[in-house]
């Protein structure tokens, strides 16, 4: 028993303080794969002595005690097999001096901005930012984002290395810099959420799986920075998203689309969440990309609640961020709506206007083009793009339901 | 860079092939993941294959020849087809292998083809 409750104790500070202890051990020592390792280390040892001695008062400060020891006995190392420069014993001295007491500055803003820093391949920064703040392991992400775990893994330690060789700063990006920057934060976070517009339906298990993480991202980062409009809208979308998660499947398995999914099996706390964080977006008066997704997704929510929203309002809606954003996954979402608001032939054009080769492996404007030919009375063409929408489709679920209509 | 990927199924999966009530989505899931991969203009070679029933190993060691009914290895999942793709990296490669209907039930190995010999 003793030694499960201090597992579980050790589990409990890992998933709150990860990221914390991470983001101030790198800040100072200038080194994420070292901070990330003694960190490792340090929570290695907790499950050697915790069960043993039992639990400290501040468990925080014990991990960081012991990760900085590490990371000193390892320069230490270094230092005398490869005579390192002078600064890493200033790096040290700075290292000695900071404060071992439970409460230590929460300096994950600053691991955010780096690890979606422009320096970083763009790839990259989802998986850096899972890793390096949330600390969840490489062969998880690498199954979320369907990249073989060796690659990933080469990925992460590029990206590492880069970081420590071009010395990027730990530091909040000032005011030039700062909505670039932001946008470059809450893009690597959309990323990890799913792998892009077409999965917010959240249609893959395996990629769900990551959604929650993904909100945990999004929300820290809300909290860290309470003045950026976009980081609540980023909040008010995933959590949308999240809050449908459980309708998404029926008792089968089945995929239920957003239309015929039984509300009442919607997380109406997570509905809270998200409207609140639209609310506060808005408040702040300055609108963007995600407060515009999340403002859809809003609607569609509204609308299948029974509330009275017009069509042509969510369509304006898309308006308004494909012209901030001309994305595929915008472009083709856009045709869906303006196929609900106008009739399937003004989708169908929607569609016609996209580029050919931006949709090639596409699947959802396959999916929309099989669904606005069928209402158009062009079966064929209808056809012709089930097949390639079934084809194109990673997820047996929504194979099956694809298979199954018209 | 030509990959193949590797289509493992399992006895259900070979059993869906003529079942009464699942061969229709069995087939048109797969046909439909065929066009796609052939309609993305990737594709090298590629063939399903018959089930492992079908199946003839030969081995020969010491000058004795073993001839046996049945697949080369006894897995629960066993070789369906394959398809060689030319793709830019391994990551395309893994999109289209998730695709495979069989990614859900058996599974899909990509392994990169090695280079035809340098002519001497």
């Amino acid at each position: 028993m003793a030694a499960r409750s201090s597992g579980d104790a050790a589990a409990a500070v890992a998933r709150e303080s990860y990221g914390r202890l991470v983001a101030y051990l790198a800040a100072r020592s200038h080194d994420l794969a070292a901070a990330e390792d003694a960190l490792a280390d340090a929570f290695a040892a907790a499950l050697e002595h915790w069960p043993r001695d039992g639990v400290p008062d501040a468990p925080e400060a014990w991990l960081l005690t012991t990760a900085r020891r590490r990371l000193h006995d390892r320069w230490r190392h270094a230092r005398v097999e490869a005579d390192a420069e002078p600064t890493l014993s200033i790096v040290f001295d700075e290292l000695a001096d900071a404060p071992a007491e439970a409460r230590f500055p929460d300096e994950r803003l600053k691991l955010m901005f780096v690890c979606a820093h422009p320096a970083i391949d763009r790839a990259a920064r989802p998986a850096l930012m899972l890793q390096a703040v949330l600390g969840l392991d490489a062969a998880r992400i690498a199954s979320a984002f369907v990249v073989a775990p060796a690659t990933l893994s080469q990925r992460l330690v590029r990206a590492k290395t880069k970081i420590r060789a071009a010395a990027i700063a730990y530091e909040v990006p000032g005011e030039d810099e700062w909505d670039a920057r932001l946008g470059d934060v809450l893009d690597a976070i959309y990323a990890a959420y799913g792998t892009g517009w077409d999965d917010v339906a959240g249609t893959d298990p395996a990629k769900s799986g990551l959604a929650v993480e993904a909100l945990a991202l999004a929300a820290m980062l809300a909290r860290l920075v309470p003045h950026a409009a976009e980081a609540w809208g980023l909040v008010a979308l995933l959590a949308f998203c999240q809050s449908r998660a459980a309708a998404r499947r029926d008792a089968r398995g089945d995929y239920v689309p957003l239309h015929a999914q039984d509300a009442s099996l919607w997380d109406r706390a997570l509905v809270a969440v998200a409207e609140t964080a639209l609310a506060k977006a808005a408040s702040l008066a300055a609108p963007g990309p995600y407060q515009l997704e999340a403002a859809i997704q809003s609607a569609h929510s509204q609308r299948r609640l029974g509330a009275d929203v017009p069509p042509a309002a969510i369509v304006g809606l898309y308006d308004a961020l494909v012209a901030l954003q001309p994305t595929v996954g915008a472009l083709v979402s856009r045709a869906c709506a303006v196929g609900e608001a106008d009739g399937a032939a003004a989708g169908l054009a929607a569609l016609a206007a996209i580029p050919a080769r931006d949709v090639e492996t596409y699947q959802p404007y396959w999916a929309a083009l099989a669904h606005l030919a069928r209402g158009s009375g062009d079966a064929v063409t209808a056809e012709r793009a089930r097949t390639r929408a079934v084809g194109l489709s990673s997820d047996a679920a929504v194979r099956r339901f694809l298979l199954a209509a018209g | 860079m030509d990959y193949m990927l590797m289509f493992y199924e399992t006895q259900e999966d070979f059993d869906r092939r003529s079942s009464r009530d699942h061969s229709q989505p069995y087939w048109a899931g797969w046909m439909s993941y065929v066009q796609s991969v052939h309609a993305s203009g990737l594709v090298k070679s590629g063939a399903g294959l018959q089930p492992p029933s079908t199946a003839t190993t030969l081995r020969s060691s010491g000058g004795k020849r073993h001839v046996q009914d049945g697949p080369f290895a006894d897995t629960k999942e066993q070789l369906a087809g394959f398809f060689v793709i030319d793709v830019p990296d391994l990551d395309t490669a893994l999109a289209w292998a998730s695709r495979a209907p069989c990614a859900a039930t058996g599974g899909v190995e990509v392994r990169p083809v090695l280079p035809p010999p340098a002519a001497a």
